[in-house]
């Protein structure tokens, strides 16, 4: 195979639209050498297509998708040799054998014989199924097939892997094991896996790209994405003592904290206490030692970090308000958007 | 061309697996055993102009009609409803060489199982131990029809199975399609209206469309390079139809 370019996806101005209803718009992104990339997004928002469109199985209406260098409209068959996709709900021929499935897969894919029977031997042990290697596939089990679905995949060994919710229907030991699969491909394939399932997508991923409506609404590692769409960090604290300046006090500490909740004491003396900073530095250890300073008998303190799960609502939601009109509502700028 | 020969193992494979394919084989022997026995019978209470071969050939139409979409319904259409054409479209092969594999195979075994039908001359030779039963040039000529009527025919099953996701909807519609090519110039040809004036070619075209003329052609001996060109061309027309619309489907989603 070429060699491989440090850039292996790049996404420029992709727009897909089935009659009327515009399923990718306008969507950039690109995709490094060995990397893990997360797409996200609830149902419809466009990940399977774009998915497609990566593979070169769909064609898009405008935009250019560059694999490994190559552009997959107008190579197709180059790109397609870079490329190991699994689709959802990964479709298999219900009559033929596993090793025979891969053979057959292999072949296409324009292995050479003494190298693809090796490799079939090598992606069965790397994925678990060499018991398995002779069973029917129509008769295996969900996890099974997923599994050959991924050992196909990466039978080749292609510089980009696609998978469409590849942990779909598994039991959670089955997704452990598909999600340990995927992270030994990390540095050497780039991967996009998408999903909706979050905490999967922040186990493995090293960037995640939320989309919704067809455009990208938030994108950057688990991190960085909370710091940009909640932009502060907060603390919960459980004290004692005498609680009326506490806002004040915490000033003395960090100019930016803030109160931002402060509970009922239960009959032991304790409360707790929502602290909010906008700065990112952590503030946990000067609070453990100014607090008790400040005479405050403090239980515990946590830093409460918003889950992927809150970053994915908050920028699907944003998206949505974007999107909505700006028409006054009785006086009111917008028209009421959910609650957060 | 590269991947040609590993889609088309790969379809040899499905076939010999497919109860279909089996299906259409009991049926086509038992029916074709039936016929050629009826004729036998014809033949041995009354002396008839021509020889058996010829008449064995003439009903060529009906095993057709239902071996044909057994052979090719499934092809296309059960892939596409699985999914699987989604990943064979995605590894470096591209629509032509899918289709064409898909057609060799189903092509194959058309050949193979009328191929078999040898047989029933053979057991005729061996029986009544009289070479004259054994006339190899209308079966010569029968066969050749056979073989090429038979890329057509294939063709046209393989185009019905690339319209839809569904194996009997493919199947009704490539036994639509073969009505209309096969007894469609027939009846066609029987209105008396294109008998005048300026209608004269439609019906010399008609004419020249005849199937049945072209069987009584082949088991006479006489291969008429228009008949060659007119399978030869309506099967690459019926395949290209096909890979677009594999291809077509796929632009629209």
């Amino acid at each position: 195979m070429a060699e491989i370019p440090d850039i292996t996806i790049e996404v420029s101005h992709l727009v897909k639209t089935y009659g009327a209803l515009t399923a990718v718009n306008d969507l950039s992104f690109s995709v490094k050498r060995g990397e893990i990339v997360g797409l996200l997004g609830p149902n419809g928002a466009g990940k399977s297509t774009t998915m497609r469109i990566l593979t070169g199985y769909l064609p898009a209406n405008s935009g250019s998708v560059r694999i490994c260098g190559h552009p997959v409209a107008s190579e197709p068959e180059a790109t397609k040799r870079h490329v190991g996709y699994m689709p959802e709900n990964n479709p298999l021929p219900d009559d033929m054998r596993v090793s025979e499935y891969l053979w057959f897969r292999g072949r296409l894919k324009e292995m050479p014989r003494a190298r693809l029977r090796a490799r079939i031997d090598e992606v069965l042990e790397l994925c678990d199924l060499k018991r398995n290697r002779h069973r029917i596939l129509g008769r295996l089990s969900k996890g099974n097939k997923q599994r050959v679905g991924i050992a196909e995949a990466i039978l080749a060994e292609p510089a980009v892997i696609i998978m469409d919710e590849p942990t779909i229907g598994l039991d959670p030991h089955q997704i452990i094991i598909v999600r340990d699969l995927i992270a030994s491909l990390r540095g050497r394939m780039s991967v996009i896996i998408s999903s909706h399932i979050l905490p999967e997508i922040e186990a493995t991923c090293d960037r995640v790209l939320i989309i919704n409506g067809g455009r990208i609404v938030a994108q950057g590692s688990p991190a960085e994405l909370r710091h940009e769409i909640f932009g502060s960090t907060s603390y919960r604290v459980e004290l004692a003592g005498e609680t009326a300046n506490l806002a004040a006090q915490l000033k003395g500490i960090d100019s930016a904290l803030t109160v931002a909740a402060l509970g009922d004491c239960a009959a032991d003396g304790f409360c707790t206490a929502t602290l909010v900073t906008a700065s990112a530095a952590d503030l946990g250890e000067q609070l453990l030692a100014a607090l008790p300073a400040l005479g405050y008998r403090v239980r515990s303190l946590g830093r409460t970090q918003p889950s992927l799960e809150d970053v994915f609502l908050a920028a699907t939601r944003r998206s949505w308000d974007a999107r909505l009109p700006d028409k006054p509502v009785n006086g009111d700028a917008r028209a009421p958007l959910p609650k957060f | 061309m590269r991947h040609y020969f590993t889609i088309f193992s790969h379809e040899v494979r499905t076939l010999l697996y497919s109860p279909s394919t089996y299906i259409a084989a009991v049926f086509f022997l038992g029916v074709m055993g039936f016929f050629f026995s009826n004729i036998l019978e014809a033949y041995s209470k009354a002396p008839q102009e021509t020889p058996p071969a010829v008449v064995f050939f003439q009903v060529f139409w009906f095993p057709v009609l239902f071996m044909v979409p057994l052979l090719t319904m499934k092809t296309i259409a059960d892939e596409r409803r699985q999914g699987t054409l989604e990943t064979l479209l995605t590894t470096p092969v591209n629509t032509a060489e899918v289709v064409l594999g898909k057609f060799s195979a189903a092509y194959l075994f058309y050949l193979l199982l009328w191929g078999s039908t040898l047989g029933f001359h053979y057991l005729l030779q061996l029986y009544a131990r009289d070479s004259r039963f054994l006339d190899p040039a209308p079966l010569l000529g029968g066969y050749l029809f056979i073989a090429v009527s038979g890329l057509l025919f294939i063709a046209i099953g393989i185009f019905a199975s690339s319209m839809t996701r569904s194996q009997p909807v493919a199947g009704i519609f490539t036994v639509v399609l073969l009505i209309l090519v096969i007894l469609g110039p027939r009846y066609l040809g029987e209105i008396s209206a294109l008998n005048t004036g300026v209608l004269r070619p439609v019906k010399g075209a008609l004419d020249s469309l005849q199937i049945f003329t072209h069987v009584e052609d082949f088991t006479h001996g006489i291969i008429d390079t228009r008949q060659l060109f007119y399978y030869l061309t309506g099967s690459a027309l019926a395949l290209l139809f096909s890979i677009l619309g594999v291809e077509a489907k796929l632009l629209n989603g």
